[in-house]
């Protein structure tokens, strides 16, 4: 029996990973008793876990966004602290190995993806005039996948050790033979769960954008964030099948002693590194289009005019799309292989840059002539602009595979990828949360607070990013959890320290900015307090549960479509309310999802019975699923005048 | 009557069946490697056409140009990936 717990251990303990085994212990067990003591189970599960409106599984996605923002933020000011002075032991080198692990794999995969998928949620449908997305249900399943392996992840460095091989997870260190703790296997198999998720948004949204469009909107009359959903999802369902393939075979190789990505025996080890960058590259594009598709919003909206190059903004999203898949050699240039190919991913490369580049010269002219307001989310792109162009210069740099010999693994590229991935992933989805607040929740953010959380922000971000650039070209390696006071490295890791600490103080200051605005602001702003274009607009605040009353029709409009309906008069909303079909809640999603959590965490630990019996479980639902009749319900026509009636009332709306 | 014997589909399985019958006589069958898989690639790139257009409909809707185009799209990925990888890992190494 003490064998079987034994094995739940965390083979390499410390204080601090025992602080946060009971702090979550007594934070579950605050948590259950506070939702019992209010007797909120019901609603809970009536209005949030079988939800299947798109707006309120957005927020959900945001939650879980926000929670592993701050998760992946601790860790991050961690390796900055342990870094800041040299022979510093504040963490030791298996600690530096599991937090470096955690957090990338915490901001990509659960920070950022879930972020961007708030945005396809709660966006796409309403710049389409759809009252939900092509696949309901899926959408809900989709988040709970997703959410269960989050979970899964994140339970691993309390139960049998955190994943240790960086959140590349190369082989063969990521193999039996060098990472004997469970931690791996915690990757592989949460990574699946999760990523099929991502994949079933993938679809969902395409589907949706292709087949639920409002009458009259053709596809280049799409607005310009749904036009970045759309490629994004289609490089999420291209890309991410072969990260399912790759984890497949690294969970074969762990568990069942399979030679996949083995040195000897037939296997290729450099195959995982090949293939998780044939996923990772175009991840890289799932992250920074939508991203893209915020500040194409925010800036036309603030410069009070339409978008410069609305067809080149498009077109250059989709040869980023191809191109996204043609450059991946790029992420190990110094593995062996020939100078040919490394010359031909240089060049792919480079060349990625071309497209990119016009968007930035788009934004630039639609700024130029605009009536420029200054308003948080436009401070956010004007400090975007500048910094992620720095950031894709020194991509520029690290593409040229000579001079990656270099620069590679070095700080300098740690510098690279966060100087385009916080200005760019980053201030783009606080920017994009700081302009739908209001339409989401009914009062907006304060703007003194915002712009100067924006200020804080990015000058932690300089201070933390920009010593780095210059200790990485003087060597200083990439996930070293110490180094010797001879190299001269001290004052500037200092630096990098004091500006994680700035950057946090501006995290903290968006938290105080919420509860600040939750206390104090103004709650009869209207449906659209920035004098917006979009059709997202059109609606009331609060966003009744079917979205629009009536089906809007954009055949006289253009992209803009609210903005024409405001300055020419189009009529946006023809015809009268009729009876509205809305999809029904469903609970199985979520049955489903918790039977791959178990599962899940069954093959964690090898105890294949348990699995068996969640697969079986896994099944039964799918086939419970199959055999089920649901058509939906419909809202009569008079609760639905009811509903625009009160609204009338409250005043504001459209 | 044409609803009951749809006698597309019908040709269609019965195509598909020869496409494997052909793609299983390599195993069965004394040939070379080559030979083989070219056999193998041209069969099952025909099959994937037939399941596409007979059984999945590829090209019966209004938005057949969305198909196709994800269709190629994909093709043209799958390609570019699979001749990265071979190079990288195996031509040029």
């Amino acid at each position: 029996m003490s064998e079987f717990f034994a094995q739940f251990a965390v083979p390499h303990p410390s204080t601090l990973i025992y602080i946060a085994m009971a702090s979550i212990v007594l934070g579950s067990i605050a948590l259950v008793a506070v939702v019992t003591y209010f007797k909120l189970w019901g609603y809970l599960w009536r209005e949030w876990i079988t939800t299947v409106d798109h707006k309120k599984i957005g927020i959900m996605y945001l939650i879980v966004a926000l929670v592993m923002l701050f998760r992946g933020g601790v860790d991050a000011v961690m390796m900055r602290l342990q870094l800041a002075v040299p022979e510093n032991s504040f963490l030791d080198a298996q600690h530096y190995n599991e937090v470096f692990t955690t957090h990338g794999v915490v901001m990509i995969l659960f920070m950022a993806m879930p972020f961007i998928t708030f945005f396809f949620n709660y966006l796409v449908p309403l710049q389409i005039g759809a009252r939900d997305v092509a696949f309901p249900r899926l959408n809900n399943l989709a988040f709970w996948l997703f959410f269960m392996g989050m979970g899964l992840f994140n339970i691993s460095f309390i139960i049998g050790g955190s994943p240790d091989s960086g959140w590349t997870s190369y082989f063969p260190l990521a193999g039996n033979e060098f990472s004997t703790s469970v931690g791996t296997n915690y990757y592989m198999l949460s990574l699946q769960i999760a990523g099929l998720g991502t994949l079933l948004t993938g679809i969902n949204f395409i589907t949706t954008i292709f087949k639920m469009r409002a009458p009259g909107m053709t596809l280049f009359k799409m607005p310009m964030f749904t036009w970045s959903a759309l490629i994004a999802n289609l490089i999420i369902v291209f890309a991410f099948p072969v990260l399912t393939v790759a984890l497949a075979m690294g969970t074969m190789d762990r568990l069942f002693d399979t030679k996949f990505f083995a040195i000897g025996d037939g296997g290729m080890d450099m195959l995982w590194a090949n293939l998780f960058w044939v996923w990772g590259h175009p991840e890289v594009y799932i992250l920074i289009l939508p991203a893209f598709g915020i500040f194409s919003e925010v800036i036309s909206t603030f410069s009070r005019r339409n978008l410069y190059g609305y067809n080149s903004m498009v077109w250059s999203m989709i040869v980023i799309s191809v191109f996204s898949f043609a450059v991946w050699t790029h992420h190990f240039f110094t593995m062996g292989q020939g100078a040919f190919t490394n010359s031909i991913f240089s060049i792919t490369t480079m060349a990625i840059a071309i497209p990119t580049g016009v968007k930035i010269f788009n934004w630039l002219f639609t700024m130029y002539k605009g009536k420029i307001e200054m308003t948080t989310p436009m401070l956010y792109a004007m400090h975007f602009i500048p910094l992620f162009t720095l950031g894709g210069v020194t991509g520029v740099m690290l593409a040229m595979s000579a001079a990656d010999y270099q620069y590679h693994n070095t700080m300098f590229l740690v510098a690279h990828f966060h100087n385009v991935i916080i200005p760019g992933v980053v201030y783009a989805m606080l920017a994009g949360l700081t302009f739908y607040w209001p339409k989401m929740f009914g009062f907006m953010l304060n703007e003194r607070i915002g712009k100067a959380t924006v200020w804080v922000m990015s000058t932690g971000f300089v201070l933390a990013f920009i010593p780095m650039y210059i200790t990485g070209l003087d060597g200083q390696a990439r996930r070293m959890y110490t180094y010797s006071e001879s190299t001269g490295f001290s004052m500037l890791n200092m630096l990098s320290f004091v500006g994680a600490g700035i950057m946090s103080v501006s995290f903290l200051m968006l938290v105080w900015n919420i509860w600040y605005s939750f206390k104090n602001s103004p709650r009869d702003i209207g449906s659209d307090p920035w004098d917006a274009r979009g059709l997202e607009w059109a609606t009331h605040t609060p966003i009744p549960h079917y979205n629009f009353a009536i089906t809007p029709d954009v055949t006289d409009s253009t992209s803009e479509a609210f903005w024409d309906s405001k300055k020419n008069g189009t009529k946006l909303f023809k015809g009268e309310i009729k009876d509205i079909h809305m999809p029904n809640n469903s609970g199985q999603t979520f049955i489903l999802s918790v039977f791959f959590f178990i599962g899940g965490f069954a093959l964690v630990f090898s105890m294949f019975t348990l699995a068996i019996i969640s697969l079986i479980g896994i099944l039964a639902c799918m086939g419970y699923r199959s055999m089920e009749d649901d058509h939906g319900y419909h809202i009569h026509k008079h609760e639905v005048e009811e509903t625009e009636k009160s609204y009338d009332k409250k005043g504001g709306a459209k | 009557m044409a609803k009951f014997f749809p006698i597309g589909q019908i040709m269609g399985f019965v195509f598909s069946l020869i496409l494997t019958v052909i793609a299983m006589l390599v195993y069965f069958t004394d040939m070379s490697f080559t030979t083989g898989m070219i056999i193998l690639l041209v069969t099952a790139f025909i099959q994937a056409g037939l399941q596409f257009m007979v059984f999945m409909h590829a090209g019966e809707t209004e938005d057949k140009w969305a198909i196709y185009s994800n269709i190629i799209y994909g093709i043209g990925l799958i390609v570019l990936t699979i001749l990265g990888t071979l190079l990288i890992l195996i031509w040029d190494m």
